[in-house]
């Protein structure tokens, strides 16, 4: 039996926030994969929640009439991999969602719940990161939206306001449309783990030149991080495997990995390079550039 | 602690009760004597308290009971028909699948989900471990187990 103190079922948006206004201690409920094995450990500041589950609009995926594509926040990883609006505008989220946990997990936890606990190693967050996408937030002042970057405060911690619930992320046309992306987890178990690193790259080419290219990696510093140094290196480019091996010794620039039980901080930086190399190099051959 | 009338379908039989908000789902199929739902872990890892909840394996010890509300949830139990086991437990049978038996019911309803979404397909064997990651086996080596997968997927023509 979990320790729930309070235990409420929102269906409207409106009234998630008005349970969460109403009891300053309440946490929104999504997937339940964190939350109830926190309070399971016996950790009461997640013993009163507001389940969000119930809210049709929040698992909805759609695109909006400008073309950006919105991905309701408590959407699970089973649905992320089995949309066809996600195959077909950001394979590199379903990519992602493939490599969390086992299908039982992927059928519970959301999207929002792996941004929203501010883990640094969400498999999710890469690739949303190299699409720019924004949050997109609902709180007792009204709806606001804030990139994913600054959304991230720090480790466990994002820029969710009291009674504010993540309602969903929303990718702008010129954010995925022509865009080349893939995603790399090197962890300890090819399932059932948590990533020793993510990485995920895209580059979006034209005639023959980098127009831009964005790579981000998890569990790579206190949170998901982008890599604007690299990437400022590689825009307006021809690409070439000398170009890679520089991006790959810059990548570092912007990152800061740590010893930790699963890899020390040196091992890291070695796989961060690597996994430069081998994204980047794997999305110019399937967009047909030859190194 | 607070409960809440849920009505939902256990093995196709329609089912209202009263639930604590904190019990899980696994909690809550034990108390109805459904005991083929263990509890390894209990914490997402080992999948012994795999359930289907609308076709859709999960863990039930992660699930709060109240969530079934509306929802069909099948266990091991209701898998034989009138004609005896299901093509999955025939296969696990078959192929030797069972050893201490702990694992037994959760690896049926995540193979049994497997198999639903799959028949249809061409699968290799990396695809049925991937399908099966979320259960932990520690007698069989998991070799009979995906022999046993793969034996529901290929139907025998001879």
């Amino acid at each position: 039996m979990f320790a729930l103190a309070s235990y409420h079922r929102a269906e409207t948006i409106d009234q998630a926030i008005e349970y969460l206004s109403r009891d300053p201690r309440s946490i929104p409920l999504a997937g339940g994969t964190d939350v109830l094995i926190k309070l399971r450990k016996g950790n009461s500041a997640y013993s009163r929640v507001v389940d969000l589950t119930a809210i049709p609009e929040l698992r909805s995926i759609s695109l909006n009439r400008d073309g950006s594509l919105v991905i309701g926040a408590a959407a699970t990883f089973s649905d992320l991999l089995n949309d066809p609006l996600i195959k077909d505008h950001l394979p590199v989220l379903a990519q992602a969602a493939a490599t969390v946990a086992g299908p039982q997990i992927r059928n519970m936890a959301t999207v929002g719940g792996n941004i929203c606990n501010g883990a640094p190693s969400a498999d999710s967050a890469g690739p949303l990161l190299i699409h720019n996408a924004q949050v997109l937030l609902q709180g007792p002042e009204g709806p606001r939206r804030t990139p994913l970057e600054k959304f991230y405060l720090g480790v466990g911690r994002v820029d969710l306001t009291p009674a504010e619930i993540m309602t969903g992320l929303a990718v702008a046309p010129e954010d995925y449309q022509g865009w080349q992306a893939t995603y790399f987890k090197y962890a300890m178990r090819e399932a059932m783990d948590i990533a020793t690193i993510g990485c995920a790259g895209g580059v979006l080419l034209e005639a023959g030149r980098i127009k831009d290219l964005r790579l981000a990696y998890t569990v790579a510093g206190p949170t998901p991080l982008r890599c604007p140094t690299a990437e400022a290196l590689a825009r307006d480019r021809v690409p070439d495997a000398a170009l890679l091996d520089r991006l790959a010794e810059t990548v570092l620039a912007d990152l800061q990995p740590r010893d930790s039980w699963r890899a020390a901080k040196d091992f890291r930086e070695h796989i961060i390079k690597i996994l430069a190399g081998r994204v980047l190099a794997r999305i110019l051959e399937d967009g047909g550039v030859s190194l | 602690m607070m409960t809440r009338k849920i009505s939902c379908t256990i093995n196709g039989q329609a089912v209202t009760l009263e639930a604590p908000v904190g019990q899980s789902l696994l909690e809550m199929l034990r108390d109805i004597g459904l005991t083929s739902v263990k509890e390894g872990c209990g914490a997402g890892e080992c999948g012994a308290c795999t359930v289907l909840v609308d076709d859709a394996p999960v863990d039930s010890c992660l699930f709060l009971a109240v969530r079934a509300d509306g929802r069909a949830i099948r266990t091991v139990e209701g898998e034989a028909g009138p004609k005896g086991l299901s093509p999955v437990q025939q296969a696990y049978v078959d192929e030797g699948a069972v050893q201490c038996g702990f694992c037994t019911p959760g690896l049926i309803m995540a193979s049994t989900a497997f198999v639903e979404q799959n028949w249809d397909r061409r699968v290799s064997r990396d695809d049925i471990r991937r399908g099966l990651a979320g259960n932990l086996c520690r007698c069989t080596g998991y070799v009979s187990i995906i022999r046993a997968v793969e034996a529901c997927l290929q139907p025998d023509e001879s």
